[in-house]
């Protein structure tokens, strides 16, 4: 089947088969940024947008995409410049997977939430699994980042 | 889960029928739950084309569309207005937003997962599905039913005419499966009790309810019969809690969840 999509903003077809994933399909369309994590919709490490919206690629089928507006985050780069010089100043970047979903999620967060305090972060980042940092350094790299943009 | 086509479908019949052709024929709602399936599949029934994602608001009840995200059911400001908001809470406490804005209702109610947050509140509210070759059944009749559903799941629809409510998921981590949940709901017929991941799928706490429901006043002697009787259920074992912790949670929680209500209606 063919669907078409739009990727940051670009216009892009592609064939997929009715059973392809999303994440898969970015992939081989040359997004490098989406990773495969757990594969069971778990860990946050897929998360792309579809119309502005967080969703697990590695559940979101290929075929739901047609006509879609996909963003990964090599399509916000002010927002994930900004966010990695806040990570390496709190320590929050260490082997750095699960960055590219974080940075994502904050960008739709920004995009829908009037007020992102403490509790709001927390609320969007639910679902975003990190082995290295223990998550209060990405939250104060959040925050910080957050402050800047205001 | 592996399929060979995929339908996206332009009607309620279309659908119907592709079900009832083959029984590899299955709606793909969210797909959360059929990813992790190893099972291959003949056709995939995408309803998106239907306009199921709507939550529309009537004067006697709240219809939610079965294609409608959990997301979306936490976000309404009329869903979160009944009962104390227990349903939005429900749905809210299911996974990260990510994951709530690809789940949907449908999926959750039709798969009758024993772990379900939100067949737990839906329960305990007196909900009705609408289905497209059925009609209207009640939750608590179709949690009953046995074997497979081969019929389109259009909406679920909950009465607005509640009193308080009280909703728990006992669980470990935040995005852990319950270990257990219970609703505790007034109604106009008086409390309705219903606990879910016991480990198997939500049931209401009749004898609880019966309690209460005859009892004159609600003092404390009254709650602790009803949350005997909730703690008397049937409970079992599994990864996330033994059948003793359930019990002990089930007491302990539905005492609480009586009285926070009792006094919300004082
Ligand atoms: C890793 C993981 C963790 C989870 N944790 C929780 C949790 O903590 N609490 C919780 O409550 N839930 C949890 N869930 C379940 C989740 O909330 C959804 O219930 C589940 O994903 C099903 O919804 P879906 O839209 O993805 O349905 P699908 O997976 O698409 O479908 C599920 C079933 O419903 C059928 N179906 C769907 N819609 C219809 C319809 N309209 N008519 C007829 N049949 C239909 C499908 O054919 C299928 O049999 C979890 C799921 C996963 C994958």
């Amino acid at each position: 089947m063919k669907i078409e999509l739009t990727v940051n903003a670009r216009r892009r077809s592609v064939e997929v088969s009715p059973d392809d994933y999303l994440v898969d399909t970015l992939k081989k369309l040359g997004y490098k940024s989406v990773r495969r994590g757990c594969d069971t919709t778990s860990c946050g490490v897929c998360t792309v947008l579809v119309d502005g919206d967080p969703i697990p690629s590695c559940a979101f089928l290929s075929v739901r995409a047609d006509q879609r507006a996909v963003t990964t985050v090599e399509g916000i780069p002010e927002t994930a410049s900004a966010l990695a010089e806040e990570f390496g100043q709190t320590g929050a970047d260490q082997c750095g997977f699960c960055n590219p979903g974080i940075a994502l999620t904050v960008h739709a967060m920004q995009e829908k939430e009037s007020d992102t305090d403490d509790e709001t972060i927390r609320r969007h980042l639910v679902g975003h699994l990190c082995r290295c940092t223990g998550y209060q350094s990405q939250h104060e790299a959040i925050k910080a980042y957050l402050g800047d943009e205001k | 889960m592996k399929f060979k086509t995929y339908r996206r479908v332009e009607s309620l019949d279309e659908a119907y029928q592709l079900l009832q052709e083959d029984r590899k024929n299955m709606v793909v709602a969210g797909g959360g739950w059929l990813k992790m399936s190893s099972r291959t599949l003949e056709t995939a029934i995408d309803l998106s084309a239907l306009g199921l994602d709507r939550i529309v608001a009537g004067e006697d009840t709240i219809e939610i569309g079965s294609m409608t995200p959990l997301s979306a059911i936490e976000a309404d400001s009329g869903i979160a207005a009944l009962a104390s908001g227990i349903l939005s809470q429900a749905a809210g406490a299911v996974m990260g937003l990510s994951f709530r804005n690809l789940a949907t209702v449908g999926g959750s109610v039709v798969g009758k997962y024993g772990f379900s947050d939100v067949l737990t509140p839906l329960l305990a509210m007196g909900a009705e599905l609408d289905f497209y070759g059925e009609g209207r059944i009640s939750l608590e009749a179709f949690l009953k039913k046995k074997g497979r559903t081969a019929d389109i799941l259009k909406s679920v629809i909950v009465p607005r005419s509640l009193g308080p409510g009280y909703f728990k998921k006992v669980r470990k981590t935040r995005l852990d499966f319950a270990a257990l949940n219970l609703a505790v709901v007034t109604t106009q017929r008086g409390y309705r009790i219903a606990v879910g991941s016991r480990p198997s799928a939500a049931t209401l706490g009749e004898e609880a309810m019966e309690i209460l429901n005859s009892a004159d006043t609600i003092d404390e002697a009254t709650i602790e019969k009803a949350a005997r009787a909730v703690a008397s259920l049937k409970y079992g074992d599994n990864p996330r809690a033994s059948k003793a912790y359930r019990e002990h949670v089930a007491y302990v929680y539905t005492k609480r969840a009586i009285e926070e209500v009792r006094d919300c209606e004082d």
